[in-house]
């Protein structure tokens, strides 16, 4: 006995097959129009950015290696060693290691502030929440995207290096470009 | 009894300072094509091709060539003796010496001596190819055999299938020409076409040998058997370094030959049209150039056509393609007979 699949079946309709002469018309017309699709091409400009030499600019709001951040007048840190963003971070990668700040040496300007502030950057994964989270807004994203290094320690950045005025490598791109 | 009536011969120390000019222009022609078509089919991408090494990426067929051949000879443990090594040697040396009787021109005086400016120019002309497509096939044949390797092996077996089955076509495609060039002799065949390229009589035979020859040399749509989705680079997946080199210099060599025959029995050789009668040193760029024009076509193809299936290449070698080249051979000798009388 056959099974009975009922109504579950689906006619479909097709065309009927091409004969012989008019599939080889086909193939040959379809052949002839795919050249010319490629030739059109080769006479294009090439869409190639040469990446060393012209970078891909990058949005204002474009997530990029960390900055910290001083103030302006006083060149006093804005970070006061809160941890927020070590709790913030998803990725676990920022190190944050705070000290009473002293009247003869005053680091910051708040209470406290970061004696150690590493930010591992090999276990990053640039979702700004660091930046969200910072109360004073002393850690922001910045535009450098260009972070290969050939060993995994030479990621570790360092207060000192996320505090330095970083090579403004990147082209920056208008906001309705 | 001799195999073939030489049309024209020279004194033994010409010949050999011819073949060392042409196997000199071979072996620098093989590095502009594989450039060319580096750079072109980037541009049919969109794209630049490569342009880090030397001015526009010019030295980068030689950057190719000094990489690979620094590489280590491997030979995998499978391999069978000296099989794996002569395979790539019967490929480069065919197509080599189907290299030589591409006529460059036609009979000059160099400081007053005749020269040919051909390799040899045999009576069999089509015929000596074609016994070199034939033993060149066993390169690709044996290259993937011994190899020892399943992927080899698979290539080698569609090289078979595929080059029985269109070296036929391209045969017949042939056969036309000669009927109505009267002579095998390619320089003969060039000499014929004074009035008018075969092309135009010939069309259909232009088209089957056209297609018969990337099927020939297994480019693209026709490179089932390098194949390098499927089967990781067919015959020469086993191959690198020198002999890898090797089979690469032989595939580029092949397209070059399959161009020059194009040229000579199809786009009337050293002719130019409309009556122009150039001096004879021109004659070998006239070749040169229209060469070039084939080869462009190769590689716009190959940038075009996606690969075929194993079944629509034997059907399409078998139900269209051969018939097509009967059917054309057939109608050129009727008409050869009828407007002979």
């Amino acid at each position: 006995m056959t099974w009975d699949p009922g109504k579950d079946v689906i006619q479909v309709m097709r065309t009927p097959p091409p004969g012989a002469a008019r599939s080889t018309y086909r193939a040959f017309g379809e052949t002839l129009r795919g050249l010319k699709t490629t030739f059109g091409r080769m006479l294009e400009k090439p869409v190639t950015l040469e990446y060393p030499e012209e970078k891909t600019p990058v949005y204002p709001r474009f997530r990029g290696r960390h900055k910290l951040h001083r103030f302006e007048d006083t060149g006093l840190e804005k970070c006061v060693g809160c941890s927020l963003c070590a709790a913030a971070c998803p990725a676990d990668c920022i190190r944050v290691v705070a000290a009473e700040n002293t009247p003869e040496t005053k680091v910051s300007a708040g209470e406290r502030y970061a004696a150690v502030y590493e930010i591992n950057l090999s276990r990053c994964i640039f979702c700004g929440y660091c930046e969200v989270a910072c109360p004073f807004d002393a850690i922001t994203m910045g535009h450098d995207y260009e972070m290969s290094d050939y060993s995994r320690s030479d990621l570790i950045f360092t207060k000192e290096m996320l505090l330095a005025e970083p090579l403004e490598r990147t082209p920056l791109r208008r906001e309705g470009e | 009894m001799s195999l073939a009536i030489v049309g024209y011969y020279e004194a033994w120390w010409i010949q050999i300072v011819k073949a060392i000019v042409i196997f000199a222009v071979g072996l620098q022609l093989v590095p502009i094509v594989l450039l060319a078509e580096r750079k072109l089919l980037g541009r049919f991408q969109a794209r630049y091709g490569p342009n880090r090494v030397g001015p526009y990426g010019a030295l980068q067929p030689l950057a190719d060539i000094v990489k690979l051949l620094t590489k280590e000879q491997f030979r995998p443990s499978t391999s069978t003796g000296f099989l794996f090594a002569l395979a790539p040697t019967i490929s480069i040396m065919t197509a080599v010496a189907a290299f030589a009787i591409i006529p460059f021109g036609n009979v000059q005086n160099i400081f007053g001596t005749p020269v040919g400016l051909y390799g040899i120019d045999v009576s069999i002309g089509p015929l000596y190819l074609f016994a070199f497509g034939a033993v060149a096939f066993y390169g690709i044949m044996l290259g993937g055999w011994s190899s020892g390797s399943k992927y080899s092996f698979l290539g080698a077996m569609r090289g078979a299938a595929q080059l029985i089955s269109y070296e036929v076509s391209q045969g017949l495609a042939l056969v036309g020409v000669i009927f109505t060039a009267g002579t095998l002799s390619l320089t003969g065949i060039v000499q014929a076409q004074q009035g008018m390229w075969y092309v135009v009589p010939q069309f259909f035979g232009f088209i089957v040998f056209l297609v018969a020859g990337f099927a020939e040399t297994n480019r693209a749509p026709f490179d089932l058997v390098e194949a390098d989705a499927e089967l990781v680079g067919g015959y020469n997946t086993e191959y690198g370094g020198g002999r890898f080199a090797s089979y690469y210099f032989a595939e580029y060599l092949n397209v070059l030959v399959v161009s020059g025959v194009v040229t000579t029995v199809f786009l009337g050789g050293w002719l130019l049209p409309f009556g122009i009668h150039p001096p004879g040193w021109v004659d070998p760029f006239v070749v040169l150039a229209k060469m070039g024009l084939v080869t462009f076509l190769f590689i716009w193809v190959r940038a075009t056509l996606p690969r075929l299936r194993y079944d629509q290449l034997m059907s399409f070698g078998w139900k269209i393609l051969l018939p097509l080249a009967t059917l054309n051979a057939l109608v050129t000798a009727v008409l050869v007979v009828v407007t002979h009388k």
